[in-house]
């Protein structure tokens, strides 16, 4: 079982024309994710993959025709924050934007209009969302793991999969794995997922892996404090990053001496949480 | 990006934010020139991206044309924190009552702009954070809705301020909102906001850094990158699509993706060595950005062994090692290699790296190992 993404997912590729779009949405196919429709203003009628989905021009159109209920954006950096919007004005209830550059000022007016109208966004700068065996909305490899009862949440892409390969050398499988993106503003933090794998009767144990910059990790410590009864353990990455630079994601950077990779990891480890000193000790931690 | 003093404060001039009257100067003769047509004394003050100008000796107060040019020449030879002195402002010099705080940010924990006021100004608005929180006094703002007017009064009675300067204030604060959102500043802050001895509000100095991800709607600040803020070398990471950092290690870290990069750094140092440089080469790389990496490593004179670990999902290691094989073809150099790939087609990437004679690593743990091994070693050959 899983959280956010099953097999009764139905979804949307916005920006499916695109170079990254069309790859990975055959990707998602591949792995049996029903993908019903994709949308690319302008070129709506269409069918791409050898007429296997559907192109509209909006994602109003797709949701009326083909009843999805999710969506997954790649569209560029520049369009990604109408392209939420629109997804959101469609009565779409779940959204994961793998876009990265989204500027910040945008995604501050997006996070708080989202909110105010109750729809999930997971991302942006997130490499998706996999319920291996059923569902793949997004870009993370799907053979790298297998079904199982560890909740995975990471701000990373390549880490996470690290971390998820890792897991399937010691036989440890994963119910949902959940990229909640680099950037300093996203869509969804930690303590959302916690929530949702807190809730979720096949998710025994649950990974997080963090990173240096905001205070994401805090929030989520204070969270397993007050909330959770269900087993943690933690990675940090960025024990070694000079303050004042931006570590490749646009919200890894440690400022005013907020953001400390062991500030982190002392309010995890404080709470209970077990920390991996690197990634490939998690799966020992789990056992 | 950050602009310099001068440009945050014309741009603040342009939403009427009261600003010295002055100009930017980039020899000596000109800042004399400039402090004749202002006459009186005049702020010599150097345009540089760093802090601690004061303390530098980077601004100097002068009273004649001639004591300008001195002044000038003086500044524009300096070096403040490494960063050499190319334009100085020359600013009426103003008499100031008293120096207030004003600033407006992200905040990313509420997921709001903030705008913060304090009547402690003139100093380092960190260090006031930290000794003296409760100096500093926050109103959040509705991204949706903008800066209101009561939030601008709030601020000023919190910090005291006198009733006659509320509707100056109220101007500048929603001046500096408006400054912040037209050009998708991340931070703009003026430090100090001084009251005159005629009793004026004035920006005396400013700051802006803006969001790299929004220069695209941008293109006039944009042409303002000051090429100092950066290290030439991450100047050109940049130009290849690269994001690299550069550290005071020996081992040279190549990795796809940022978080991986960061936790390979963290591993190289648990195991007991120190990373050179942070450097991820994004997803999907190919064969030239790979060497256009490799090349920034090896540029390095501090790197004594270089380290990849590659764990191919988009990026395909084969790709990666071909990248890898065309630079050491092109650029002679006896530094141990270590890689470790995992993923898409690593048979073939770890195939054709053997072949050159590459120590290859079955996990993290053991690369960052065999590298710091190899590096306290030195050259191979």
């Amino acid at each position: 079982m899983s959280i956010l993404i099953n097999k009764n997912t139905r979804l949307i590729v916005q920006g499916i024309t695109g170079r990254e779009g069309i790859f990975h949405t055959s990707r998602m196919l591949a792995y049996g994710t029903q993908v019903v429709a994709g949308v690319t203003p302008g070129k709506g009628g269409e069918w791409v993959l050898d007429g296997k989905v559907p192109v509209f021009d909006t994602v109003h159109r797709a949701v009326e025709i083909t009843g999805a209920n999710a969506s997954v954006i790649f569209v560029p950096a520049r369009f990604a924050s109408d392209a939420i919007l629109e997804a959101s004005d469609a009565g779409v209830p779940l959204m994961v934007c793998i876009t990265e550059g989204i500027p910040i000022q945008d995604m501050m007016r997006v996070r708080r209009f989202l909110d105010q109208n109750g729809v999930r966004l997971v991302g942006p700068n997130s490499p998706g969302l996999l319920t291996p065996g059923e569902c793949k909305a997004g870009i993370i490899p799907g053979h790298i793991t297998e079904p199982g009862n560890v909740g995975v949440v990471s701000r990373s892409g390549t880490l996470t999969y690290e971390v998820l390969y890792a897991l399937k050398m010691e036989g440890i499988g994963v119910s949902t794995c959940v990229g909640i993106g680099g950037d300093p503003i996203n869509g969804t933090s930690f303590i959302d997922i916690l929530g949702m794998f807190e809730a979720d009767p096949h998710t025994e144990k649950i990974v997080i892996i963090g990173e240096i910059g905001g205070r994401d990790e805090e929030f989520a410590a204070e969270y397993i404090s007050d909330r959770m009864t269900k087993q943690v353990v933690a990675f940090i990455a960025g024990r070694t990053a000079p303050p004042g630079k931006r570590m490749g994601h646009a919200g890894a950077i440690v400022e005013g001496g907020t953001g400390l990779a062991m500030d982190k990891i002392n309010s995890l480890e404080a709470v209970g949480a077990a920390i991996a000193e690197y990634p490939e000790k998690i799966p020992e931690l789990l056992k | 990006m950050k602009l310099h003093e001068y440009r945050s404060k014309q741009l603040f001039s342009k939403y009427g934010i009261p600003i010295p009257r002055g100009q930017v100067a980039m020899t000596a003769h000109e800042a004399k020139a400039i402090a004749r047509e202002l006459g009186g004394p005049v702020v010599i003050k150097a345009q540089v991206l760093v802090g601690g100008r004061g303390k530098a000796g980077g601004i100097r107060l002068v009273h004649t044309p001639e004591e300008a040019e001195e002044a000038a020449t003086q500044v524009l030879g300096m070096k403040i924190n490494g960063l050499p002195v190319r334009k100085v402002l020359v600013d009426e010099a103003a008499e100031i009552r008293s120096e207030l705080y004003l600033g407006v940010t992200n905040d990313r924990a509420i997921r709001s702009p903030v705008m913060m006021a304090s009547a402690e100004g003139g100093v380092d608005i960190e260090e006031v954070a930290r000794t003296h929180p409760d100096k500093i006094v926050r109103t959040y703002i509705d991204p949706l809705l903008g800066f209101q007017d009561h939030q601008a009064r709030y601020l000023a009675v919190a910090i005291e301020l006198a009733r006659d300067h509320w509707r100056d204030f109220i101007n500048i604060a929603c001046g500096l909102y408006r400054a912040y959102t037209s050009s998708d500043a991340t931070l703009a802050e003026i430090n100090p906001l001084v009251i005159t001895g005629d009793n004026r509000l004035l920006a005396l100095d400013g700051k802006m850094v803006l969001d790299d991800n929004a220069l695209y709607r941008h293109s006039d600040l944009a042409e303002m990158w000051d090429v100092d803020e950066e290290e030439a070398i991450e100047r050109e990471a940049r130009r290849f699509g690269l994001s690299y950092v550069k550290l005071d290690g020996s081992i040279g870290c190549m990795v796809n993706g940022a978080g991986l990069a960061m936790a390979t750094m963290d591993v190289v140092k648990l195991y007991g060595g120190e990373p050179a440089n942070f450097l991820d080469i994004g997803g999907g790389a190919g064969a030239d950005k790979v060497s256009a990496a490799l090349q920034l490593i090896l540029k390095d004179p501090d790197v004594k062994v270089v380290m990849f670990n590659i764990f191919g999902g988009i990026t395909r290691c084969d790709e990666v090692a071909r990248g890898i094989l065309a630079t050491l073809e092109e650029i002679e150099t006896d530094l141990p290699m270590v890689a470790r790939l995992v993923g898409t087609n690593e048979e073939e990437g770890q195939r054709l790296l053997a072949e050159a004679d590459l120590v290859i690593a079955a996990s993290l743990v053991d690369a960052a190992e065999k590298a710091i091994a190899l590096a306290g070693k030195g050259p191979s050959k």
